[in-house]
């Protein structure tokens, strides 16, 4: 890989050590994956933020970087509520070990803003360069702004934070973002159904480009459920949706492949899978409004959506469901073990495996209806 | 008799130990327990074996990317391997070997899992490209 003089300076260790291994990654990825030179990028998201997920292996890493990042940098979710905490059942200890992960996160001059919607904060611009590690996030990205990420782990969008650049390969150049199936639905899809959707296709085409074509255009809201069910259950990076199937490959999808929905007895109802958005907040408030909830409601957003959103967020209280900011049920340990509602594909996927929780899922409506009527 | 056999420097650095062997992917989060440098996943061939001072060589890595803390972890504990060796590294293996100091090749002249057996002597050279059998 060709590196300018500014790189191979970094790299003799004259910014540093901490930002000499960092550059030592990007050389390495950029070696494996055959990069011509690194980019500079306009922001990065780094995952492996919950105590959960990276535990003392993590921290102890992060405890032993110095220095600070060169472009904005946010994080993903952690295992709790800054604040809430007590409320979700988290113990002391847990918390102690989670806000000193924080802290470590915040000295390297990274925004603590806990979210995997990052883009609600501070969109980024077309066709701009990013590292992401957030899977649902970088779909997001690439998918509906237009702009250019790969699917990045923590420990690499890290080290693309010190640096300010990453690798050109994947999902940054062109001839990687031409679709290659076509996903044909001839039949209406609403809200939750675009979760089970990228659910369902997800598994069926793991880490290709699918273009589909809707009887109805899709609100940013649904596409964003979309591509994260599909890069939960496959490694989905892109999708179109905007243009009519011109693929040679075209899969034919009926009503009944998306038969995931069903009801049950969960012990808690958890939406805001990705966070929610302030029009999905509006729609749980709009559903929720002359009820009460009966069992328990969970709804995860972040906090820079929360704090613009304080009425709706008060109307959804008052019904007894809790908005929790910073954290999600997949990432806190809140929700280990118990049976869960969702009408996320994305969380349906992984409530199982790292919740070890009976998952089921259903329409926002539903799981509304599930928790007001216990 | 010892066989030299050059590869591509992914993690630089030199190190030399007794080679551990698997034609099985490895995860090192969930995979490898980070206190004693024993693999502890149930389902893996190598099951109970420690790769403290080893020349670590497998496919690849597989899993999560805090897989390469996980190693940053083993190193800090003094349980890591001398050196890994890999068919064709991925990104958690050579970030974590990175991070961690542990001198990473891959892609050499020939398979290194049919061409070093378990127990072997092997010294990873990662400053000049290539390994050293002793077979």
């Amino acid at each position: 890989m060709h590196l300018n003089r500014n790189d191979e300076d970094i790299l003799a260790g004259e910014l540093g050590a901490v930002k000499q291994k960092a550059m030592e990654i990007l050389v390495a990825l950029g070696d494996i994956y055959e990069a011509e030179r690194l980019i500079p990028i306009e922001s990065a998201q780094i995952a492996g933020v919950s105590y959960k997920t990276i535990g003392d292996a993590g921290l102890e890493y992060l405890s032993d970087l110095t220095g600070s990042v060169t472009v904005p940098t946010m994080l993903n979710p952690m295992g709790m509520d800054r604040y809430k905490w007590r409320q979700m059942g988290i113990d002391e200890s847990f918390v102690e070990k989670q806000l000193a992960i924080i802290r470590r996160y915040e000295l390297l001059g990274i925004d603590a803003q806990c979210t995997c919607t990052p883009y609600y904060v501070k969109a980024p611009l077309r066709e701009s360069h990013l590292s992401w590690s957030e899977s649902s996030a970088v779909s997001y990205a690439n998918s509906v702004l237009g702009a250019r990420t790969n699917r990045e782990g923590g420990p690499s969008a890290l080290a693309a934070a010190l640096v300010g650049k990453t690798p050109l390969y994947g999902y940054h150049l062109d001839e990687n973002r031409v679709p290659d199936i076509s996903i044909k639905t001839d039949f209406p899809l609403t809200g939750a159904d675009f979760g089970a959707l990228g659910y369902v296709v997800g598994k069926i085409v793991h880490s290709r480009v699918p273009q589909f074509s809707f009887v109805t255009p899709p609100s940013d809201d649904e596409l964003k459920a979309l591509g994260a069910g599909m890069a939960a259950t496959g490694a989905v990076a892109l999708f179109y949706a905007d243009k009519r199937a011109t693929t040679s490959e075209i899969l034919e999808l009926d009503r009944s492949d998306l038969d995931i929905y069903s009801s049950s007895e969960p012990d808690v109802v958890v939406l805001g899978c990705p966070h929610c958005s302030r029009s999905e907040l509006t729609e749980i408030a709009r559903l929720l409004e002359g009820h009460t909830v009966e069992r328990p409601l969970w709804i995860c957003t972040s906090r820079f959506v929360a704090e613009r959103c304080r009425s709706v967020i008060s109307r959804i209280e008052a019904t007894g469901a809790h908005v929790i900011c910073d954290t999600c049920m997949i990432v806190s340990p809140a929700f280990e073990k118990r049976s869960m509602m969702v009408n996320s594909g994305k969380a349906f996927e992984y409530g199982p495996s790292l919740c070890n929780s009976h998952t089921v899922i259903g329409t926002t409506a539903g799981c509304i209806n599930t928790a007001c009527n216990a | 008799m010892l066989k030299h056999i050059k590869g591509r420097i992914i993690s630089k650095g030199i190190g030399e130990g007794k080679a551990v062997v698997t034609n099985q992917p490895l995860s090192f989060l969930g995979g490898v327990d980070p206190k004693r440098g024993v693999i502890m996943d149930l389902k893996h061939e190598l099951y109970g074996i420690s790769i403290v001072g080893s020349v670590l060589t497998f496919p690849q890595g597989k899993g999560s990317t805090v897989g390469s803390y996980v190693m940053y972890q083993l190193k800090r504990n003094g349980k890591a391997p001398a050196a890994i060796i890999n068919a064709s590294s991925e990104t958690i293996v050579a970030v974590g070997a990175i991070i961690s100091n542990i001198p990473l090749i891959d892609r050499l002249d020939v398979d290194p899992i049919a061409a070093i057996k378990p127990g072997s002597r092997v010294l990873v050279n990662c400053v000049d490209g290539f390994i050293e059998v002793e077979n």
